[in-house]
């Protein structure tokens, strides 16, 4: 195998729609590889059979496999090679990328640019601790979901979920409808982390309880679940079990619904920088990590609800990795970073850097906290303000946007302004 | 006079509207919606509310796949989620499929059919 000029790591929805994107800006696709670690390209939609991809997209509403079948039917279109079976093992900065594969080997390939889009792994019991024997019936709500969709087969009949995450709460739902009884979704934060519509639709619908600022405190049996045992937490005493509240239900099966967390191995492999709110690189807004050439989208630079946005995220960093190929971008004559203000956990993009003829900027980020009545600003460090938007409501668990246009970031060029803030204000206080 | 609290499951945005119904049942004032959509989804809901039904059938695959992932390509009564996946569960797909093929039609209610959302 020779060397290829784009190498994308990963064949998920967003590293498929980056290779579209890049063939689509002008490259030949026999000069990029997609590298796929499983037998087939899709990524995690393969198992989430779901509907409700691809409103923004496709304007319609699709099934996981539906939306990831079309993507790889455009990469097929334009014959963009995918290697499956290919792991990639490990990346430098300057853009070595060495992977193995049943049909290569042992093999490493140079790229003069290199798009990771590795996406992200579900965080286990071990990475949260819960007291307790450790009988098998427990497991991640993405692994129960292969199981069922995939494999074909229940991991359990009496559920109970820890974590309201959309994953665990899709589960909840399908689940019930292949005939479990899912008792209680616990959470132990005071709102919930999923979308408000998979809350109506997979919990509502149902009679399943969400169990707000409640947790699993212990989890009983020898070699299966028996039970679990669960209590309230205090808010004002660092989430702490209160005694007394505590719980137990009878059930065969626990599932973890506790967050996503981006692969980002190696790209800390390449000594990439990574940011710690996102845990996922630092990037300008054409998703260009601190490393030039490498650029990185989807899950694996921050966690998305919604694979519509890892899309136009991937054709954002595909456009720019195709634009430094042929050649085509403007060299850079300022560089802003982006900080996340008041009531903001993190931006994506992390810095503009401005070209002499900058295009609109999208930035997304997402909330700290759950409001009722907010206003967003975007202001420079001179405290000039450049966006202003209201908004009825805002959580966490749903990601904001705003767009810095064109005309206003060449006015930035001149003046001495040094970054710019993202930052949020209440305006009808903080919702219950 | 009664209120109905209503999260619009159509799109992610997932407004919360209320519902206003007048001791008939009938609508009066819907509210917090951003679009049309969440509008005709309130009334749906409130007079007969629907959802897409999405879920797995046996196939044997050449590539060794033992699920194939289907859909009701209209949504369908709420109350015959259950009746469905009754259906669902004893139904065999038999390969070559592909994506949007009718497994069944007229499933559960006429002119709904139940399409595969892969190729097998
Ligand atoms: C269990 C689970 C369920 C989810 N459910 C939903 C949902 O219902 N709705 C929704 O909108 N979003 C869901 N998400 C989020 C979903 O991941 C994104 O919407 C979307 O799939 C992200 O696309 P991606 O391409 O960034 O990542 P992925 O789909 O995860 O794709 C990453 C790909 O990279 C490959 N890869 C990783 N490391 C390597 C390596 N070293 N070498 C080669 N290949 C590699 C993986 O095999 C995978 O195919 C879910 C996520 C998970 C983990
Ligand atoms: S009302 Fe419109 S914008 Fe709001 S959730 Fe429903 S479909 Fe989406």
């Amino acid at each position: 195998m020779t060397d290829k000029k784009l190498i994308i790591i990963g064949g998920g929805p967003a590293g498929l729609a980056a290779a579209v994107a890049a063939v689509d800006r002008g490259m030949d696709p026999h000069d990029i590889l997609v590298l796929e670690r499983d037998s087939e390209p899709g990524g995690i939609l393969n198992q989430c059979i779901h509907a409700g991809f691809g409103l923004h997209r496709f304007g319609e509403e699709l099934t996981g496999p539906e939306y990831s079948g079309r993507y790889i039917a455009m990469v097929r279109e334009r014959n963009i090679p995918i290697l499956c079976n290919a792991m990639a093992l490990n990346l430098t900065a300057d853009r070595r990328v060495t992977f193995v594969s049943p049909e290569t080997g042992y093999t490493t390939l140079q790229a003069e640019a290199v798009i990771l889009a590795m996406g992200c792994r579900e965080r286990t019991r071990g990475a949260l601790g819960t007291p307790g024997t450790r009988p098998s019936g427990v497991y991640t709500a993405g692994c129960a979901q292969r199981y069922v969709n995939i494999e074909g087969f229940m991991p359990g009949h009496r559920v109970v979920i820890l974590g309201s995450g959309d994953i665990g709460l899709i589960m909840a739902r399908r689940m019930t409808l292949e005939g479990a009884k899912v008792l209680a979704v616990c959470e132990i934060m005071p709102y919930s982390g999923g979308l408000a519509r998979n809350i109506a639709q997979c919990l509502d619908d149902f009679g399943i309880p969400l169990k707000l600022s409640h947790t699993v405190t212990q989890i009983h049996g020898r070699d299966r679940v028996e039970a679990v045992t669960i209590a309230a937490v205090d808010e004002a005493n660092g989430r702490r079990p209160i005694p007394g509240t505590e719980e137990t239900i009878e059930c065969d099966t626990l599932l973890l619904s506790v967050g996503l967390i981006p692969e980002n191995e190696l790209t800390r492999g390449a000594g990439i920088d990574i940011n710690r709110a996102t845990s996922g690189a630092d990037v300008n807004q054409f998703r260009e990590t601190s490393a030039p050439g490498i650029y990185a989208c989807g899950n694996v630079l921050h966690v998305h609800d919604l694979v519509d946005y890892v899309s136009e995220e991937a054709v954002i960093a595909g456009t720019a990795a195709a634009d430094r190929i042929l050649g085509k971008g403007g060299s850079i004559v300022k560089s802003l970073p982006v900080t996340a203000g008041d009531g903001i956990r993190y931006t994506v993009p992390e810095r503009i850097d401005l070209t002499a003829d900058p295009e609109d900027v999208r930035i997304f980020f997402r909330v700290r906290d759950v409001y009722k009545k907010v206003q967003f600003f975007i202001e420079t460090d001179g405290g000039e303000v450049l966006v202003k938007r209201a908004k009825s409501a805002a959580a966490p668990g749903e990601m904001e946007s705003l767009t810095l246009p064109a005309e206003k970031l060449k006015s930035l060029i001149a003046g001495d302004c040094a970054g710019i803030r993202v930052y949020l204000k209440e305006t009808g206080g903080k919702a219950q | 006079m009664t209120t109905r609290e209503l999260t619009c499951v159509v799109c992610p945005a997932g407004c919360r509207m209320t519902v206003t119904l007048d001791d008939g049942g009938a609508i009066l004032k819907i509210e917090g919606n951003t679009c049309s959509r969440g509008k005709d989804y309130a009334t749906s809901e409130v007079t007969h509310p629907v959802r897409t039904l999405t879920s797995t059938v046996t196939v044997t695959a050449p590539d060794g796949k033992k699920m194939l992932p289907v859909r009701t390509d209209k949504p369908i009564p709420k109350e015959k989620l259950f009746d469905a996946m009754a259906i669902i569960r004893n139904t065999k797909a038999a390969s070559p499929v592909r994506t949007g093929d009718v497994l069944i039609p007229d499933f559960i209610e006429p002119g709904t059919n139940l399409i595969a959302c892969r190729d097998a």
